[in-house]
């Protein structure tokens, strides 16, 4: 009796979906994720244990760390809308070379008298610069007037109140943090958001 | 690698001697591996650059309306941020109580908040304490963060930042805190 031949199937599967597949989810992810932007001062931040994650659109981000206050808003209509209203404030127009310049900027800090030359500077040159910050005395009222035309431009545009964010550095001295927020209380902002890292909770 | 010789072969026994004809399979599993391994590192980092934040509310600072709650003396605890991470606290008004230097931490500040706590919810049929931070110019940015924590910690609801006063820096500065 002849033995019944089993045909012998390869083990190789075939991976071009699986392939097309892994591919796809990688083009995705790699297309969806922003990345940290660069803060201007190296800002160390402290540790909180009950955080919330913050979202992403819609938010204002003070960053503070050597005494220097930076600003910076998410979304390009805002930031446009923004620097036209507080040129006009300071009897400043921006040409359109330097808007399209700012509004690349995911943050700033330069007194508004500065800023327009550093706009029109070789982006090079730019990057060399350090930022003095934003200056917070209630006389020029600098700060007051970005963080409130950012806010006026987000009703506007997106009908939405912005959520104002700080980052401090660690090391920083409470005096500047203590002038940033009487900053924001003198436009009724009361209620905003310090940006920390999540520490674990302590063992009860 | 994972694809078995599943050819006769070795009939080489006289006829046409043929050229054998290569496979157009190429083998995918590495580069497979490699885009979910690319994959898992696009996910990790991607929720790890999220940022975290605690909500703060301040108290309403206006200037005209003067009617403000009065509040039981014998009810609050001001803590005062000194520098060197060091913290002072007292019960009650200042230069009534002789304020006690203390430090963060489990058995500095939130010691103190506990047992202060629960003394005053004994003594005031269980009314809450208030707390008042009081963050001098000469602490940080991290001792006011890790101040509010402990608060947090500790599940005490009612608490307001307040400007120091004078009387409460030369206190600090004579402990040498400020």
């Amino acid at each position: 009796m002849p033995r019944v031949k089993i045909a012998r199937k390869s083990t190789a599967t075939d991976m071009t979906a699986m392939c097309d597949v892994a591919f796809l989810l990688l083009t995705f992810f790699i297309l969806t994720s922003k990345f940290k932007t660069a803060d201007p001062v190296p800002v160390d931040i402290p540790g909180y244990t009950h955080t919330v994650v913050l979202p992403e659109d819609n938010i204002a981000t003070l960053t503070i760390g050597q005494g220097k206050v930076f600003f910076g808003v998410e979304g390009i209509p805002i930031r446009k809308q923004m620097l036209e209203e507080v040129g006009k404030l300071y009897n400043i127009t921006f040409t359109p070379e330097e808007t399209n310049t700012f509004i690349t900027m995911p943050t700033f800090g330069m007194p508004i008298t500065q800023l327009k030359g550093y706009l029109s500077m070789d982006p090079d040159k730019r990057k060399e610069i350090q930022q003095p910050g934003i200056p917070t005395d209630s006389a020029r009222a600098e700060l007051f007037n970005w963080i409130k035309q950012a806010r006026v431009a987000d009703v506007v545009l997106n009908q939405k109140a912005l959520r104002i964010t700080i980052k401090g550095d660690a090391k920083q001295e409470y005096p500047t943090i203590k002038t940033v927020i009487a900053t924001l209380q003198r436009q009724k902002v009361n209620k905003f958001s310090l940006i920390t890292a999540l520490k674990a909770a302590p063992k009860p | 690698m994972a694809e078995l010789d599943t050819s006769g072969g070795g009939k080489h026994k006289g006829g046409k001697v043929r050229s054998k004809k290569a496979s157009t399979r190429v083998d995918l599993t590495a580069m497979v591996d490699l885009a979910f391994l690319l994959i898992t590192f696009f996910m990790l980092t991607t929720t790890l650059a999220k940022s975290k934040a605690m909500d703060m509310v301040m108290p309403d600072k206006d200037d005209k309306t003067k009617d403000q709650l009065a509040v039981a003396e014998s009810r609050t605890m001001t803590v005062l941020l000194g520098s060197h991470d060091k913290i002072e606290w007292y019960m009650g008004l200042p230069g009534k109580s002789a304020p006690i230097v203390d430090h963060f931490g489990k058995d500095g500040l939130r010691k103190a908040l506990t047992e202060n706590g629960s003394k005053v919810k004994a003594e005031h049929g269980g009314q809450p304490m208030i707390v008042l931070i009081k963050p001098s110019d000469k602490s940080t940015y991290a001792n006011f963060v890790a101040a509010l924590d402990e608060l947090n910690i500790t599940g005490i609801d009612i608490h307001a930042v307040v400007d120091i006063m004078p009387i409460e820096v030369e206190d600090l500065k004579k402990n040498g805190l400020y």
